[in-house]
């Protein structure tokens, strides 16, 4: 970096006090093509479902204004609350099983070791299936007549999973957990191999055990991670859809009907836009109030730059 | 075991050196068994998946589910492939390359205005608008996205999947390229200046390719997102020309529920691109992922 300035001879520059940062004026234009298509395709149909939730249309015909219709029927239907709670149960179920064993593996990859690294290549792998192909996999390897613990005549296996309530929202819980653990495993080993070596050596000297350290030192060390990491796990939470679409559809019955199914199917297949836009509108409410608390907790600008501080 | 001697030995020799990492080279037993047992249970069903794909239907049935077939064979895939999965793969093929290409593009540019002149209200503005886009989920827009495709007579084209998935990726590219852009030293673009680069000239020969792994990142990142989508293909198309490839193989297991090999074999052939990407950027996406995020 030095050398840039070293080789610099320009009375202009060096006139400058050293603190001015060097911005160039009208750029603005640059940002124009992302902003066009941002706003087009994300902004508009965000502002466009809180209209549509005012209006009642199936789909094809025109689009007629109704009021608080939607909102009457969506608010009294029993359904909203059970999805609520059904993606509730979701979230907390995930964050729950995912947290601790991520944790875990993030503490154990971080250490250098040729063989671990190794390890966090093949743990990538499922983030590289379409949740529509883990589902359909899933489908089929725990299918009770012809899947896997048919095959082995292994008894806990060859349950129904698909066709009892808890059965399916647990196995709905452990597949989003198959396919995130390796991916938040290693946004903990990046936060893990960023706490400085010099807080751990200090606490052998103090004669703080391998549990004592992890809880006085690596943990709260790993705050930040633990925001960012549960942030993307709640809000990510919101929008499965693909897998429990293409697992269970929702089933069996409504037991796995989170709040994202219930607004396509109220939409897409019963054909009632308008209720499915309040939902979708209560989706956005839902999602936006759980970033906002988690980010209460962190209070730190995620656009900060990353060498800062190093 | 092995591993635990060379643990040992290595725990020796830091502690020898003086400047050990204190948390590398002593033995984790409950954070080993974890990654451990996490590494059969994603192994499991992806080993099934593999040897499953090269069983007939009838081995399938007979065989051990998790003893690899005697006699292997690639007809599952040739059923596969003759249910239309080349056509699959060039749609997802093209709405993947057709959105990742502008999408990163223009979120280059946005972010480099960002960095380079963000005081102004304006790009404040902007860049308070993508912050607050990354908290949009996609599933609570896609009924307005539904009818503006409709009214612009895209329904049922690959055009219609790709607009929206642009516009999707947007903001977390900006935020990963303006933190990669910001990291750029200023005597650079001073010096660039100084040579008489104009602020375009700049943005392609400097900070692009200073920036090349984020860009890289980003690209298999998106790629990977599009190449994945499920929801919008569902909505936003209908014939089976326009398929992509998860809603190909989400329609080919309900044609096909009953026959498993052929099944898992349709999984195999919808991430081997995928698998081959990420062979090719492995290191710059593992990086730049933890970079991005891990702070």
């Amino acid at each position: 970096m030095g050398t840039a300035g070293d080789t610099r001879v320009d009375t202009r520059v060096a006139a400058r006090p050293a603190t001015t940062r060097v911005r160039t004026k009208g750029l603005a234009w640059l940002a124009v093509p992302a902003l066009v298509f941002f706003v087009a395709f994300a902004l508009v149909p965000l502002i466009g479902v809180l209209l549509l939730s005012f209006t009642s249309w199936n789909g094809i015909g025109a689009i007629r204004p109704a009021g608080f219709a939607s909102w009457h029927r969506v608010l009294r239907d029993p359904g909203l609350p059970h999805a609520i709670w059904v993606t509730f149960e979701v979230m907390a179920l995930s964050w729950a099983v995912q947290t601790p064993i991520s944790i875990l593996i993030g503490v154990f990859l971080a250490a250098r070791h040729r063989y671990r690294a190794l390890l966090a290549v093949l743990y990538f792998i499922p983030l590289l299936l379409s949740s529509a192909a883990i589902a359909v996999s899933y489908k089929a390897l725990l299918d009770p007549n012809f899947g896997l613990g048919a095959g082995l005549n292994f008894g806990l296996l060859s349950q129904d999973w698909l066709g009892r309530p808890g059965l399916a929202l647990g196995l709905v819980v452990f597949v989003v957990s198959w396919q995130f653990i390796p991916f938040h495993s290693l946004i903990y080993q990046g936060g893990v191999r960023q706490i400085p070596v010099t807080l751990y050596e200090a606490a052998q000297l103090d004669g703080a055990g391998r549990i004592r350290q992890f809880f006085s030192i690596t943990l709260p060390q790993l705050k930040y991670t633990i925001i960012t990491s549960s942030t993307l796990m709640v809000v990510g939470s919101l929008t499965f859809f693909d897998l429990i679409f293409v697992l269970t559809e929702g089933g069996p019955g409504d037991a796995t009907r989170v709040l994202a199914l219930d607004m396509y199917k109220t939409g897409f297949q019963a054909n009632l836009m308008g209720p499915a836009s309040v939902i979708a509108v209560i989706l956005v409410l839902v999602g936006l109030v759980l970033a906002l608390l988690l980010r209460r907790l962190g209070g730190r600008d995620p656009g900060a730059s990353q060498l800062e501080g190093v | 075991m092995a591993t635990t001697a060379t643990a040992e030995g290595r725990r020796q020799a830091t502690r020898e050196a003086g400047s050990s990492r204190a948390r590398g080279g002593r033995r984790n037993w409950l954070g080993g068994a974890a990654g451990w047992l996490w590494l059969v249970i994603v192994l499991v069903p992806i080993y099934w998946i593999l040897i499953t794909s090269l069983k007939s239907q009838t081995t399938y049935y007979d065989s051990n589910p998790l003893v690899p077939p005697s006699h292997p064979s690639l007809a599952n895939y040739r059923t596969v492939i003759a249910a239309d999965f080349i056509r699959y793969f060039l749609n997802s093929l093209v709405v993947a390359i057709g959105a990742v290409v502008p999408a990163v593009t223009v979120s280059f540019m946005a972010a480099y205005a960002i960095v380079r002149d963000g005081r102004g209200w304006f790009l404040r503005s902007v860049n308070a608008l993508f912050l607050m886009g990354l908290a949009i989920p996609l599933q609570a827009t896609v009924i307005p996205i539904y009818l503006i495709i409709i009214r612009l007579h895209l329904y049922d084209s690959l055009l219609a999947l790709i607009l929206p998935s642009i516009a999707f990726a947007i903001p977390l590219s900006v935020l990963v390229l303006a933190n990669f852009i910001r990291d750029v030293p200023k005597e650079l673009f001073e010096a660039m200046r100084i040579d008489g680069s104009t602020e375009w000239g700049t943005l392609w020969r400097l900070a692009l390719p200073l920036t090349r792994p984020a860009v890289v990142t980003v690209s298999i990142y998106n790629a990977l997102t599009i190449w994945n989508g499920f929801l919008l293909p569902l909505i936003l198309t209908q014939s089976p020309t326009q398929r992509t490839l998860p809603l190909a193989l989400w329609s080919f297991q309900g044609q096909y529920g009953i026959n498993v090999p052929a099944v898992v074999a349709a999984v195999v052939l919808t991430t081997l691109p995928i698998l081959i990407l990420y062979t090719l950027g492995r290191r710059q996406l593992l990086s730049g992922l933890t970079a991005g995020f891990g702070k």
